[in-house]
């Protein structure tokens, strides 16, 4: 197989099949979990769920100055690399350009030097999460071998993005064929990992502060 | 042109004869060395090899192509200097552009066989058809046997176009006739593939220019282009750069990006992917090159260029519908999911109800 | 087609585009230090290098036209033009349609191409032997 046709290869057929997984796992996945259904609540309601529920789902984004000091590093990079892997992947030209053809729609972009700034500090924070998961014994202790290969799946595009763009080591066809390549991984490990938190997140937060709201108390 | 007696005469004793002083000369190895893109410093080198080239004998093969690699070739702009190198070789057989046909024709490619045995120079263009010999034939001979049959005697070959080289267009999905490259048939010979759709001018008489002047085979990248005009990627030559590394995109063809000389990689453009010439030798006499002109690149000079999906979807996109499975998945899915949740819910209900209390009675049993 | 049909697309002559004009020019400067202290001379292939529509007028007109100005007729036309900086020389070969195949910027103090060049003039000096020659010839047949 020519580096053009493993091109041409993750640009069709395979990225049907990443997007037909990515796809029906995350919407079986959904149904599955909202379909349980949760028993009824005979208590009184004493406020408003809906009003909790949405509360929370900002508020447990923000921890408050106990948990911060407690866990700074953790709250720290974990914002950076979430903030750095959402404007890599969703304000990149090219990005941008791939979903405005699957949805229809674009948005502006940021300039591309901005991308590639943000991608080297994202990558940066990743690598200080594993250092730091390695070295503290808490983390090591309740870490799987799940959690490693995520963390890998999940670094793996922001390398291999940062070396296409720069072309950097093989050539170019390769290179983006290989970038291509690993965000398919992604996709496919995505509903059947953790990394079904970034969709499920809303959905638990809503719950938490859905049952505290119902019984009139802050969550 | 230069008679068949010259043959064993080198190409500086021949120009002596012809009268072309050392100055002309010297002007010809400034533009040969222009045109094999190497170094001015190696201008010295170039004419010492050059004084002392022989006259080489060159058989040209033309399978499923379009003519338009040889029409390419003929309209090469140097025109003064590139007749000197066609009087230099002896070319002995090119079908179209040969006067002879017929038997006649069949008669001189297997003379120039015979007589270079081992060192003519065979230049292909167009790919081979396996399917059914009956696709493409000459003179009765069908491609794959007359290619297997004149490759034994050639020093190298030279696989000039895409369609050559990695079967082009004819190959392009869903490849009717079987289309295969020279490169899939011969393993035994140094290959130098010069792809392109159809390949500059300059690159084609600059490699062969490269084999004449040295003897040797250039350097070749992984497949098989000379690294000296395939090194380099459009893309990192090409001048509208700045605008794609700071993020300034035409988004159509007539848009103010557009009218500014932004970069094209929105319309489409395959130069980050395409290794070729063209940003810096440029077409028509050095006039310009597609990406000055407006239009993105095709990426004609790499392998399976056809099958990429639209000339017009930027490398960042997918080739297929992705919508319509995106819509089609997501239908079925959300029926699987219902079903499974509702199974997933009867199991609850079952375990619910055949949930078995257990009493503190029980435990003290 | 000759040159003056050739129609320029979207791009302004005069953008600053590829930024390759200054470190070129740098390097003719560079070229000429190297000249000055070692004297060696460089060429510069100038269709090797990446230039936007105009750029390559730009860089002439930087160097501009200097005291010599010469013109060869060597298979076809060939120009060769000191600029405003004596030691920067910008040679152009055309072809027979008048078209350029090839222009470089040479540092140095006299291009090698005006030389007369030692084979040159050895033929030279036979021929001059020879046509001597004959005029003896003629003038005691005149005679
Ligand atoms: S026009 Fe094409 S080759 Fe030029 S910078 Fe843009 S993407 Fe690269
Ligand atoms: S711009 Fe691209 S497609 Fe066009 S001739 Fe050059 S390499 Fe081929």
């Amino acid at each position: 197989m020519s580096e053009i046709e493993f091109l041409n290869w993750v640009r069709g057929p395979g990225f049907q099949i990443a997007i037909i997984i990515f796809v029906a796992g995350v919407i079986i996945r959904f149904a599955e979990i909202l379909l349980l259904g949760r028993k009824p609540n005979l208590a009184e309601a004493k406020g408003s769920e809906m009003r909790g529920g949405l509360c929370t789902i900002v508020s447990r984004s923000f921890p408050d100055k106990n948990t911060f000091q407690r866990s700074a590093f953790t709250e720290v990079s974990g914002w950076i690399f979430h903030g750095g892997l959402f404007i890599t992947i969703f304000l990149f030209a090219p990005h941008i350009l791939m979903f405005k053809d699957i949805i229809g729609f674009g948005w502006p972009a940021l300039p591309t030097p901005v991308i590639d700034a943000m991608t080297v500090v994202t990558i940066i924070a990743l690598l200080a999460i594993l250092v730091h998961r390695i070295n503290n014994r808490a983390l090591r202790f309740i870490s799987t071998k799940e959690d490693y290969f995520v963390w890998l799946i999940t670094i793996l595009p922001l390398i291999t993005g940062y070396l296409a763009f720069h072309r950097i080591g093989m050539t170019a066809p390769t290179l983006l064929a290989i970038h291509i390549l690993s965000v398919e991984l992604l996709m496919v490990i995505f509903p059947f990992t953790k990394l079904m938190h970034a969709f499920t997140i809303t959905l638990s937060r809503w719950y938490n502060g859905a049952i505290s709201g119902y019984r009139g108390v802050e969550s | 042109m230069i008679n068949d007696s010259n043959r064993d005469k080198t190409l500086g004793e021949t120009l002596r004869e012809q009268g072309i002083s050392r100055r002309s000369f010297l002007k010809f190895c400034a533009t040969t060395a222009s045109m094999m893109a190497l170094s001015p410093a190696m201008i010295p080198k170039i004419a010492h090899a050059l004084e002392n080239a022989r006259r080489p004998s060159v058989i040209w093969l033309s399978f499923q192509e379009c003519t338009g690699c040889t029409e390419s070739l003929t309209r090469a702009h140097t025109t003064t200097i590139e007749s000197l190198i066609f009087d230099f070789i002896s070319l002995d057989y090119h079908h179209t552009l040969q006067a002879a046909s017929g038997h006649a024709a069949e008669q001189a490619r297997e003379t120039a066989m015979e007589e270079n045995y081992g060192k003519y120079l065979l230049i292909v263009d167009g790919s081979i058809p396996m399917d059914n010999p009956g696709y493409s034939t000459i003179a009765g001979i069908s491609n794959y046997d007359m290619l297997m049959d004149t490759a034994k005697g050639a020093a190298a070959i030279v696989a000039v176009g895409t369609c050559a080289a990695y079967g082009g267009i004819p190959h392009a999905k869903p490849n009717p006739t079987g289309a295969v490259s020279v490169g899939d048939l011969i393993k035994d010979k140094p290959i130098i593939n010069v792809p392109g759709c159809p390949p500059i001018p300059v690159v084609i008489t600059g490699t062969l220019m490269q084999f004449l002047t040295f003897g040797s085979l250039p350097e070749l990248d992984h497949i098989g282009r000379p690294k000296a005009f395939y090194g380099k990627s459009i893309h990192d030559r090409c001048y509208r750069r700045p605008f794609y590394d700071k993020g300034l995109f035409a988004e159509t063809f007539d848009d103010e990006g557009a009218k500014k000389g932004w970069c094209l990689y929105k319309l489409g453009c395959k130069g980050p992917t395409t290794y070729n010439a063209c940003a810096t030798t440029k077409w028509n006499d050095g006039t310009s090159f597609p990406i000055e002109a407006g239009h993105p690149c095709l990426g004609c000079s790499e392998p399976d260029f056809w099958d990429g999906g639209s000339f017009y979807k930027a490398l960042s996109m997918p080739t297929e519908n992705i919508t319509r499975t995106v819509i089609y998945t997501a239908a079925g899915a959300a029926a699987a999911g219902v079903a499974l949740g509702a199974m997933n819910r009867h199991k609850k209900n079952q375990a619910v109800a055949t949930h078995n209390r257990t009493s503190i009675d029980d435990l003290k049993k | 087609m000759s040159s003056s049909t050739v129609v320029q697309f979207n791009i302004q002559i005069g953008d600053e585009l590829t930024f390759n004009v200054k470190p070129l020019l740098n390097e003719v400067k560079h070229a000429l230090d190297k000249l000055i202290e070692t004297g060696q001379s460089t060429v510069i292939d100038l269709r090797s290098i990446p230039l936007a529509p105009g750029e390559e007028e730009k860089i002439l007109n930087v160097l501009g036209l200097g005291e010599v100005q010469a013109r060869l007729d060597a298979l076809g036309l060939s120009e060769v033009i000191e600029t405003r900086y004596a030691g920067v020389w910008i040679v152009t070969h055309y072809n027979d349609d008048d078209h350029i195949i090839s222009r470089f910027i040479e540092v140095t103090s006299m291009p090698e191409i005006l030389c007369s060049q030692t084979e040159d003039i050895m033929a030279a000096y036979s021929r001059l032997g020879l046509t001597l020659n004959d005029e003896q010839k003629n003038n005691v047949e005149d005679s």
